[in-house]
């Protein structure tokens, strides 16, 4: 091996029996470490992973929705705008939705309640998604009453369960034929929720909608990158507010870490005297306490984002799934697909290890720059 | 030979309160012999020892080390004598690494580690082939009687065992001068005279034997080859 490769081989070792030395302490500070880092760690990935699902979903949704607004408040719309909007050169295909919300008083829980033209899908018949299922403890087959406009229930059976892999969009989701949403909703004829506009150019996206604007002044086109950056919000404003709440427990971490690593213990000064004084340099000195730090750090950094990725592809981020996936009733259960961003991993390694290593150093520089016998008497 | 000129040593200097713990000093310490400093406490004993030993540097006055062979100068130092007072830490640390040997009066092992990994410390820092310096510790702990200890923690040890263990790490770089300070200080007579066997040995070999103490077993030895006697930081017998 060579000299300069052992030098560091022998000095790693003996950082390592060091710590072992100092077991209870270091295990502690590793541990503490270990769970800011998870905690931050879980954060970053979650809302990462939550944007990439996001994205993912929004690929197939409609380039453009396009709402009335009336008295500044969304408002149903007149489907026979749908073949004005085709007209315009640029859109490939326009559709009315009819979709709204229902409050199921006996459940607590509010469901999206959406109206498909699919014709498998039969009237007196819906299609719900997994949280509705579980809430309602309902399976294909059974049936389910709606309470109407009018206060009268409506039953429909259940025809299917909506597929896992689209729980985080569709847990609340009821689907019904348009009669049957007409008639929950009490929307006549003719009138849509809003309307869905593809385009055969996304680069044509802003002038389809100042024509529309220009057509139907009343209309407020909402394009998908909207859409999207709105979700990028939600998702960054609950986790920035994660991130504030546990601010307070971040700063202890950081004070703790900051006495535990800055402070030279008389032990540990007199044993710099000692390796000074047995031909150790101050360069050898900082190099042993560089490789305390960079290991109790490392140590914490890789433990930490395991068990984050762990707790949050495996166990869907049980611990924040309150604060991060919203405040419903229907809590989506979905398993993320890992997405990690080498640059906020990168950003993490920086905000954690680096400075708990520089912290390590600096008394120890001190102590290490000092005269062997000055150090050796302290 | 070590030679010593004007040597001054003041600690807090420029403070309210300077110390001089060394005042003046002129001295030639030979080469292959055993020189006993003499003295109450805070005489200036350790701190002389310590400024031979380039563990901290003279306050004023020179320090020659005179006869060190080429392998044993840092890369860049040349001369002969080799003035050591003015020279930078990088190379006072190889001079303290590859010529002195300390044997220190609380012996300064380090606890919690086995009194193999202690031995091996010194060299940890060179990059040398750890293998090669196992061998040699053991080698170095096998003649001193210590060899069924080696894997044993430092604090388990007896005031002699710990001395014998100071004293292979002293010798893991076979250094050609062995500094020791009050190494008698917690030794009863019989370890004492042990000690002093092995310096005989020591000394027998060409090594320079430098030791601080006030034990009469010390500096009454037959094996002392010269004792000079220090009182308030100055030489005060000297021959």
């Amino acid at each position: 091996m060579r000299p300069s490769l052992q030098r560091h081989r022998s000095v790693l070792d003996f950082a390592l029996s060091s710590l072992l030395r100092r077991k209870g302490r270091n295990l502690a500070l590793t541990a503490v470490y270990t769970l800011v880092v998870f905690v931050l760690a879980s954060l970053v990935f979650f809302v990462q992973a939550l944007k990439h699902e996001a994205r993912e979903l929004l690929e197939h949704a409609p380039d453009m929705v396009v709402q009335r607004m009336v008295a500044g408040r969304h408002d149903p719309m007149p489907a026979s705008q749908v073949e004005a909007i085709r007209e315009i050169r640029g859109v490939e295909e326009a559709e009315a939705r009819i979709w709204g919300y229902y409050y199921d008083p006996v459940y607590g829980g509010n469901l999206t309640v959406m109206a498909s033209q699919d014709p498998t899908l039969a009237p007196g018949s819906a299609w719900i998604g997994r949280g509705v299922a579980r809430n309602m403890r309902v399976a294909e087959g059974d049936m389910v009453p709606l309470r109407g406009y009018d206060g009268l229930p409506i039953l429909f059976t259940i025809q299917k369960v909506l597929a896992e892999d689209s729980e985080l969009v569709a847990a609340d989701l009821v689907v019904l034929a348009p009669t049957d949403v007409r008639a929950l909703f009490n929307l006549p004829e003719g009138l849509a929720t809003d309307l869905a506009v593809r385009a055969g150019n996304p680069r044509e996206l802003a002038t389809i909608a100042s024509k529309i604007v220009e057509k139907f002044p009343d209309a407020r086109p909402i394009l998908k990158a909207e859409m999207l950056r709105t979700y990028e919000a939600a998702f960054d404003w609950r986790g920035g507010l994660m991130v504030v709440v546990l601010a307070s427990a971040i700063l202890s971490f950081i004070i703790f870490a900051w006495d535990k690593a800055t402070g030279l213990s008389a032990e540990e000064r007199k044993e710099i005297g000692i390796l000074k004084s047995i031909g150790w340099e101050s360069g050898d000195v900082l190099l042993l306490k560089f490789w305390e730090g960079a290991v109790v750090s490392l140590a914490a950094f890789l433990g930490g984002v395991l068990l984050a990725y762990g707790h949050v592809f495996f166990f869907s981020a049980t611990l924040f799934e309150h604060a991060l996936k919203g405040w419903s009733v229907l809590f989506p259960r979905f398993r993320l697909i890992p997405a990690l961003d080498a640059y906020q991993i990168t950003v993490l390694f920086f905000l954690t290890v680096l400075p708990y290593t520089a912290a390590t150093l600096v008394p120890c520089w001190r102590a290490a720059m000092a005269d062997p016998d000055s150090a050796m008497r302290s | 030979m070590i030679e010593l000129a004007q040597v001054v040593k003041t600690y807090s200097a420029g403070l309210a309160t300077p110390y001089t713990a060394v005042n003046g000093v002129n001295l030639d310490i030979p080469g292959g012999q055993l020189t006993v400093l003499k003295g109450p406490s805070g005489s200036g004993k350790t701190t002389l020892l310590s400024l031979i030993g380039c563990m901290s540097r003279p306050t004023s006055g020179r320090i020659h080390l005179h006869g060190l062979p080429p392998g044993l100068l840092p890369v860049g130092a040349d001369a002969d004598p080799l003035e050591i007072t003015s020279l930078p830490e990088r190379f006072l640390t190889t001079i303290r690494r590859r010529t002195f040997g300390f044997i220190f009066q609380q012996f300064n092992l380090v606890r919690g580690i086995s009194v193999l990994e202690n031995v091996m410390l010194p060299t940890y820092p060179t990059g040398e082939d750890r293998e090669a310096v196992e061998a040699r510790a053991v080698t170095r702990l096998e003649a001193l009687g210590m060899a069924r200890h080696l894997k044993a923690p430092v604090d388990r040890l007896s005031g002699g065992e710990a001395q014998r263990v100071a004293i292979a790490r002293a010798l893991i770089n076979d250094p050609p001068v062995i500094i020791a300070d009050e190494p008698t200080a917690h030794l009863d007579s019989r370890l004492s005279a042990e000690f002093m066997e092995l310096m005989g040995q020591f000394k027998g070999a060409g090594r320079t034997l430098l030791i601080a103490s006030h034990d009469p077993i010390v500096h009454d030895s037959p094996l002392a080859d010269l004792v000079i006697v220090m009182r308030d930081g100055q030489v005060v017998s000297a021959p």
